[in-house]
């Protein structure tokens, strides 16, 4: 192991971790504003790959691709809020829980039927493609570093838009007093709208950019789902700031723990059974991290109620 | 009036589960008997979740770690028996068993256990982190029984037949029905008897207000963690008759999907009402074979028709039925 | 094209004529039709009812169920198959999981399993059974030709990876089985991972000569395009899992020139082949996948056997299908002591043609390719 594959690991952990924070951030906002648990995040980021592959290979241009992926993302969550979503707001978590797993079902068997069932072609650009090297040697792809530095500009521009814009007083006072803010002659439910509108394009932009360098299709969105939730939990729920350290938190660890463990291992274990122990304990490794924070700070880093 | 109503429905779906699975004994149709089977073991599963999630508010997204610890235990004794190898020898020597009997209280006993673990450990949390922690546990059981060779890893474990119960020969679908069937009796009158009882009162007590309960001197955490400890052992009992259905265990019951779809039968068929999952359970299984014999895009249809039930029918299949409005949770 | 097809088929018929005696059979197809698996179920029920289409044969019946990649599912469907149906045959699942759930089971109740696609080692050594026979291979078999392959071109050096699971175990012990170099590093990833720039960079660092990879499905898509675009340029080798032509689409450029392994590709030279890919493509408007072919010489199969033995005599039955007299789109065809393939192994390699991403065959990975388990099979 050297140091140059350590800090390359790092960064394909910030890497992760950022692509996870975009799908975190919208369902940290649905829950902390609206209370609203939403399993059907994940179709939303499977909604924006697919709509970004479609338009890309229609058109032949990414970046119209790219820019589907938020437009449609958006409008498939505006459509699911009016329709479905502005319904559960006053229910218990568990219909919300039942209504979005239904949801999920209804988003992916309609995609198949629209898109059939084998995965899409989707890829990056040519100007995108391909490594530089950094100082110090390291060869990182290209795509990626823009995945982290497009991550973290989000991550900044929606800081800012809680903080210091007239929205985001909104959505924080929705976060503390419901009846408060609507009181005050805020439209609740345009505020709600947008809010799902908002996370819904940030989720179809992810699938959009994890498309490119994975695969697209049916069923992509349910492992980052859980992932996702795993990071506001660790963040503490409504927090965008904790769902960016829990993103990176998990990120990191995951990587590193897919990287070391099996190293660790062979230390004292032949190298066949040290990957496999390693490997298998490395799949465990960020819900321990979970389960660990959660026993010594029950609602999350940053989260202040539950 | 709606109880006497309710008590009415309770006994044509109990009834009704046992009457179905009669006639298509009588029309030599064994695949609805072995669905019918599978209605009673998950409707099992879901009034071991229902304890906790209806009466006790604790919503667990984690149960498919005790339905599968039940799974494995009948998988692995059976496994054990059948090649004649001891499942461990120290600190006494445990030889393998595909006797039920024997199956039973070591499964149930086993699951409760993981439930204390998992429960010391989850009910610090409360709300959406109870949900994810619960989660957490199940996924980390999940990616060990999928990278663990020596029970089959992902490939599960087949036991070839069905353990065996005196006097019974539960490879005859309709025996092994009549078996599962009589545990969902069981099952229904002690989750019964514990919510009408003391301690059952303390539990819902403790989901509407903690702090009067503890007033009267009753430590929440501890009448939660008992309950979710039943909760578990009844789960795992469900899990070890699945494995005897299928005549087979995978990684794949202690998947998050294994949870959600117990979850689920829970809320389809009404939260806190004890035939609630049983109403559940029938609904969804009789739609998944109907459907799915039906179109390619079954799953579209049954996303809808749940979205339906759920937006249109609050409190459930049962809370529909007794035109009652559900308990909110 | 289609005339040639419909020629052949006809010719298929009358042969049948002189030698079959009328006895219906009827097969139960338990395969994956929903979820992120399906296109690969679908493939193989497409190309079974395009052999049961082109037969002619009226006395078969073919019952289809989804499994949704469920073991627990596909267990009761083929409870269902056989307690209320009341079929003949069993074929149709994909995974390997599902199958070490079915199988055993259905050939306890005396019925014939046909594997269109899963071939498990657990049941080709000890677990082996006479009503179990496996057309398309055994798990190991095309890694076990990729590591001969390896040793062909000249690679010293490999780099492995699979997922952490019993058939990605099967495979790295398959490559290294044949595989003559010494190994830089082998990983097993997760199931279902998709991220792979962590891996990518231990091969990178790894000084390797050659990597080697099983990663089947979205695994496998994700993999390759990131290697594509991580500008490591070690020759990769795989089996055909990753590049079949259902998700070589889906990779494009990313795929071009990578060598793979293969019992089956389009461009085999023989009459049967010929006649199937123009069939596929004239009846479903797609090029076959090497799943399609796996359930086509299935079918075939079984209908040769119909033609010789009538299904309720067990055993004559058993023996038309261990004689497996059909024209395999592979060629030549033979079942080993324990009902699983003796046939060829090809290295493949990704070309473009038009706008179409397939394979060509270069050379041959192996000959008359038994596996390493049939010695512990008695039957």
């Amino acid at each position: 192991m050297t140091f140059t594959l350590l800090i390359e690991q790092i960064l394909n952990g910030l890497q992760f971790g950022v692509m996870l924070f975009l799908m975190a951030s919208g369902l940290t906002l649905v829950f902390g504003v609206m209370g609203l648990i939403n399993l059907a995040h994940g179709s939303l980021y499977m909604v924006g790959a697919f709509a970004c592959a479609a338009v890309a290979t229609a058109t032949g241009s990414y970046w119209l691709g790219l820019a589907a992926s938020l437009v449609f993302a958006a409008l498939a969550g505006v459509l699911v809020e009016l329709a479905i979503i502005r319904k559960l707001y006053t229910r218990g978590h568990l219909d919300q829980v039942l209504a979005t797993f239904a949801l999920i079902l209804v988003f992916s068997e309609g995609t198949r039927w629209l898109f059939g069932s084998f995965p899409l072609y989707l890829n990056v650009p040519e100007i995108l493609s391909g490594a530089v090297v950094l100082p110090g040697g390291i060869q990182y792809s290209l795509f990626r570093l823009l995945i982290i530095a497009v991550g973290f500009a989000i991550a900044g521009g929606l800081l800012a838009l809680i903080h210091k814009t007239r929205i985001g007083i909104q959505i924080r006072a929705g976060e503390s007093d419901r009846e408060m803010i609507s009181a005050l002659g805020v439209d609740i439910n345009k505020l709600y709208t947008i809010v799902f509108a908002l996370g819904a394009a940030l989720a179809g932009f992810a699938g959009a950019l994890v498309g490119s360098i994975q695969s697209v299709q049916v069923g992509m969105g349910e492992p980052v789902l859980i992932l996702a939730f795993v990071v506001i939990v660790i963040g503490g729920i409504g927090s965008i700031k904790g769902a960016l350290v829990g993103s990176i938190l998990v990120g990191v660890v995951d990587t590193l723990g897919r990287f070391l463990l099996p190293i660790l291992f062979g230390a004292f274990m032949d190298p066949s059974s040290a990957t496999a122990v390693g490997s298998a304990l490395a799949s465990m490794l960020i819900y321990m991290v979970m389960a660990g924070v959660l026993f010594f700070r029950p609602t999350g880093l940053f989260g202040l109620n539950a | 009036m709606t109880l006497t109503r309710e008590t009415a429905i309770n006994a044509v779906l109990f009834v009704g589960l046992l009457i179905a699975a009669l006639i298509a004994y009588l029309l030599d149709e064994p695949f609805i008997i072995t669905m019918a089977t599978k209605v009673a073991i998950f409707s099992i599963a879901g009034i071991g979740l229902n304890l906790a999630l209806g009466y006790g508010g604790l919503v667990s997204f984690g149960h498919a770690a005790f339905f599968g610890f039940g799974g494995y235990v009948a998988g692995i004794l059976a496994n054990h028996a059948l090649n004649n190898t001891l499942v461990f020898s120290w600190p006494i020597e445990m030889a393998g068993t595909n006797s039920m009997l024997m199956i039973w209280p070591v499964a149930i006993f086993l699951s409760a256990l993981v439930a204390l673990l998992i429960g010391v450990l989850s009910l610090r949390t409360s709300g959406v982190y109870f949900i994810m922690i619960t989660l957490a546990f199940a996924q980390m059981i999940y990616y060990f029984a999928i990278s663990w060779p020596a029970y089959g890893g992902e490939d599960g474990l087949p036991t070839y037949i069905r353990n065996s119960f005196p006097g019974l020969n539960t490879l005859n679908p309709i025996e092994f029905f009549l078996i599962c069937f009589v545990w969902l009796g069981v099952s229904l009158m002690l989750c019964s008897a514990i919510v009408h009882s003391r301690f059952g009162l303390a539990l819902q007590g403790t989901r509407q207000n903690e702090q009067r309960v503890t007033s009267v001197g009753i430590d929440p955490f501890r009448v939660k963690l008992v309950a979710f400890v039943i909760s578990g052992g009844i789960t795992g009992l469900a899990g070890t008759l699945y494995t005897d259905l299928n005549r087979f265990v995978s990684p794949s019951v202690f998947s998050w999907q294994t949870s959600g779809e117990i979850m689920v039968f829970v809320i389809l068929g009404g939260v806190a009402r004890l035939f609630g999952p049983l109403a559940g359970a029938a609904l969804f299984i009789t739609m998944e074979f109907t459907l799915g014999g039906m179109t390619e895009h079954w799953q579209l249809w049954l996303g809808l028709l749940l979205l339906f039930v759920v937006l249109y029918t609050p409190g459930g299949l049962i809370g529909v039925l007794t035109s009652g409005r559900g308990k909110d949770v | 094209m289609k005339k040639l097809g419909a020629f052949l088929a006809g010719l298929s018929a009358l042969a049948l004529i002189g030698t079959a005696q009328a006895e219906p059979v009827k097969i139960g197809m338990i395969t994956t039709l929903s979820g992120g698996g399906a296109g690969l179920g679908i493939d193989v029920r497409d190309g079974f009812m395009l052999a049961v289409k082109n037969s002619g044969n009226s006395d078969i019946e073919v019952v289809v169920e989804d499994d949704q990649r469920k073991p627990d599912i596909a267990v009761q469907l083929a409870d269902k198959m056989i307690q209320s149906e009341k079929v003949d045959i069993l074929t149709g699942i994909i995974w390997s999981n599902l199958a070490m759930a079915v199988v055993p089971a259905t050939t306890a109740q005396g019925k014939f399993y046909l594997s269109p696609n899963a071939g498990p080692s657990a049941l080709a050594g000890k677990g082996c059974h006479k009503n179990y026979f496996n057309v398309a291979w055994q798990n190991d078999n095309l890694h076990e030709a990729a590591g001969a392959y390896a040793n062909d071109a000249g690679f010293e050096k490999s780099f492995i990876v699979a997922p952490n699971y019993p058939a990605g175990k099967d495979a790295l012990t398959g490559y290294k089985r044949f595989f003559k170099g010494t190994i830089a590093n082998e990983i097993y990833t997760q199931l279902g991972q998709k991220d792979y720039a962590a891996e990518i960079a231990q091969i990178r660092a790894s000084g390797a000569d050659s990597v080697f990879f099983f990663l089947p499905g979205g695994m496998g898509i994700s993999f390759m395009k990131q290697y594509a675009g991580s500008g490591v340029d070690i020759p990769l080798v795989g089996p055909a899992f990753s590049f079949d032509q259902g998700i070589l689409q889906a990779v494009g450029e990313a795929a071009l020139g990578v060598k793979n392994t293969s019992q089956w590709n389009k461009d085999i030279d023989n009459a049967a082949n010929k006649a199937f890919v123009a069939g596929f493509q004239a009846e479903y408007g797609r090029l076959p996948s090497l799943y399609a072919s796996q359930g086509y010489d299935t079918a075939n199969l079984i209908i040769s056997a119909m033609g010789k033995a009538s299904v309720s005599d067990a055993d004559a039955f058993r023996s038309a299908l261990e004689a497996a007299d059909f024209d395999s789109v592979r060629g030549d065809f033979k079942f080993g002591p324990n009902h699983h393939p003796v046939q060829d192994i090809y290295v493949r390699e990704v070309i473009k043609e038009g706008d179409v991403f397939t394979n060509k065959i270069i050379a041959k990975g192996l000959s008359n390719h038994s596996d390493a388990y049939a010695v512990d099979c008695s039957m």
